[in-house]
């Protein structure tokens, strides 16, 4: 084995004490330089677009975040309606992709027989690597026109009392970006919650099986308590990806500035705006605005990541588990 | 057996039916979520396969895309220069990412004290959560800004979104490196340096490989960050990074947005190559994974 050689070599021709302490420094050096070099880089994404919002910033100041209007010509921008965009889709493919995942999850770790159980796992973390332009390629001309056609009117027929889901006319609209976001986190969130389930310790689970529970009163009781900060960390950071998802949403969304509680009407996200508009840009304001939507998310995926941090290094620390 | 004896059971049977059958509805469930995510994937591949398939010939890795999107139709059309500006641009992000990443795991795995490695694994925490479109305007405002698109700066973009994949990676297969190898060799003599680049560093090689290439499969197909730093391209096969180069991710953006048939199939066809490339990666990257286990393994014997 080369390891072998090597040692032996070292034993056979000691190195001087000064060229040891030189490779030492050298490659230590080297690493935390590295290592503070991400450090450095965090902090340098900040500055960087700070300094590309700053125009906007001193135009529009904090009234940014509250102003529905995007008019390019008058050069009036505000977020209001990107935030609430983003807010709804976010929020939505969240609801709908949890429980897909979790049951995923459950699937994957207690309940699939041995041999389908290694494929289905690839396949689910396969899903997690499409790349996002062709979810959206795949979105616009595929799925939008099926959910408008068949989805979108069932829908408005039966819960129509409900303004969510008013009249459809569009394919492209708030709802279909809900639908490709919860496409896209569902691998996410199933793939940390199985393994969280795998982490419960069987005697736990075997002793709630042999006091005779049934295996959902087992989940419901051991598994679903000691894996409830996981996944709530997994959820917050599927509510991050999709957040910052910027390609998909915009090629499936509809580009429209406004608030509508219609999901079935055109939306826009401040990341899919962002890509929507930046090869439109034509002023300086213009731009420094688009900047300023991408600084409000870079603020939300600081703070959504620490959360998801926080809550991971509590749970363990409960659990007496040392990270 | 009968419920009864059970103390727990002890409750009438139709409770049990109840209980049992709320487990089997439950289980049914859980069953038809993971078809659903294998359906989710299934039908986003088959759409791809059906529409990109027919486009798959010599032409499209041989001829260009015609200028301005609007081809006359009886032209040929191909995606040769997104392939060529992918094939650039995604290796200049791993040659910046690659050696960055490697040395960071090494200072947190074999220097740092657990304070700084807590510091630097939620650096590289925030790092990879941090939208792929917000480190577009990062690289624009640090590079693009005076000097121009080019196929350099999307491949540092790329690589900031590469770096924190491999480092986790790396990190990961180096806590599996058993101590008593860096212990056999600090004693007998071998300085840290060498402990750690000639007996550490090698065990791990397949698992580095595999978190490598699982981020080159993420990266390659990237899009929003070389949207706002490298989009203004020219025309043609161009190998040269200091232009803008066209990707491939890139080209199936622009060409959805065409309401024209060969268009779009260009478009579905550069998706086909894309999903093929990533499953290919993907493979590769687990048959690494086991080789790089089974190693390992054998070392700490």
């Amino acid at each position: 084995m080369t390891s072998l050689d090597v040692s032996t070599d070292v034993a056979r021709r000691p190195f001087s004490g000064r060229r040891a302490r030189l490779g030492d420094l050298l490659l230590q050096g080297a690493a935390a330089i590295a290592a503070l070099g991400s450090l450095a880089l965090v902090i340098l994404i900040a500055w960087k677009v700070i300094q590309g919002a700053r125009l906007s910033l001193s135009t529009f100041g904090l009234g940014f975040l509250t102003h529905v209007v995007w008019d390019p010509v008058q050069l009036k921008f505000g977020a209001a309606s990107f935030l609430y965009g983003t807010a709804i889709t976010s929020v939505g493919a969240l609801i709908l992709a949890t429980p897909i995942a979790i049951g995923v999850a459950l699937f994957l770790s207690e309940l699939a027989p041995g041999g389908i159980r290694g494929p289905v796992t690839a396949l689910v973390e396969t899903l997690a690597a499409i790349p996002s332009v062709v979810i959206g390629l795949w979105g616009i001309l595929v799925l939008a026109p099926f959910l408008r056609d068949h989805v979108d009117p069932a829908l408005h027929s039966t819960l129509g009392f409900i303004p969510l889901f008013g009249p459809a006319t569009y394919g492209s609209n708030i709802f279909t970006a809900i639908v490709v976001l919860t496409i896209m986190i569902l691998p996410i969130i199933a793939s940390i919650s199985r393994e969280l389930f795998l982490a419960v310790p069987s005697e736990l689970k075997e002793g709630a099986l042999g006091l005779g529970t049934t295996r959902w009163e087992m989940i419901r009781g051991v598994v679903f308590p000691y894996a409830r900060a996981g996944v709530a960390a997994a959820m917050i950071l599927g509510l991050g990806r999709a957040i910052g998802e910027a390609i998909a949403v915009s090629m499936v969304i509809g580009g429209a500035v406004g608030v509508s509680i219609n999901i079935f009407q055109p939306g826009q996200t401040l990341a899919g705006q962002i890509a929507g508009q930046y090869t439109s840009q034509n002023s300086a304001l213009f731009l420094s605005s688009l900047i300023y939507l991408a600084l409000i998310l870079l603020v939300f995926s600081i703070v959504v990541n620490l959360l998801a941090q926080f809550i991971v290094r509590r749970s363990a620390r409960r659990h007496g588990v040392v990270r | 057996m009968s419920s009864s004896e059970l103390s727990v059971l002890r409750r009438p049977n139709d409770r049990l039916g109840r209980r049992r059958a709320i487990n089997i509805f439950m289980e049914l469930v859980a069953w038809l979520a993971a078809a659903l995510a294998v359906f989710f994937l299934g039908i986003v591949v088959w759409s791809v396969a059906r529409k990109g398939f027919s486009q798959l010939s010599l032409d499209l890795f041989t001829k260009s895309q015609p200028i301005g999107q609007f081809g006359t139709g009886s032209e040929k059309l191909g995606l040769a220069n997104a392939f060529v500006g992918t094939l650039v641009i995604v290796g200049i992000a791993t040659a910046i990412a690659l050696p960055f990443g490697i040395l960071i795991a090494i200072y947190v795995n074999e220097f740092a004290g657990k304070r700084i490695k807590n510091a630097v694994t939620l650096t590289l925490d925030v790092l990879a959560g941090v939208p792929a479109i917000v480190v577009g305007f990062f690289v624009y405002g640090l590079i693009v800004v005076g000097r121009g698109q080019s196929g350099y700066a999307a491949g540092f973009a790329l690589s900031v979104l590469m770096l924190p994949l491999v480092s986790r990676a790396t990190i990961e297969v180096l806590a599996l490196v058993p101590d008593s190898l860096r212990e056999a060799a600090l004693g007998v003599g071998a300085p840290r340096w060498r402990t750690t680049l000639g007996i550490v560093l090698p065990q791990t090689i397949g698992g580095v490989l595999t978190g490598a290439t699982l981020a080159v499969a993420r990266i390659a197909g990237e899009t929003a960050p070389v949207l706002l730093v490298c989009s203004l391209v020219g025309q043609g096969i161009n190998w040269n990074p200091s232009q803008a180069l066209m990707t491939v991710p890139l080209a199936i953006f622009e060409l959805s947005d065409q309401a024209d048939a060969p268009e779009q199939a260009l478009a579905w066809a550069g998706a086909l190559v894309l999903i093929l490339f990533i499953l290919f990666t993907s493979l590769l990257a687990r048959w690494l994974a086991t080789r790089s286990r089974r190693k390992i393994a054998q070392a700490g014997r």
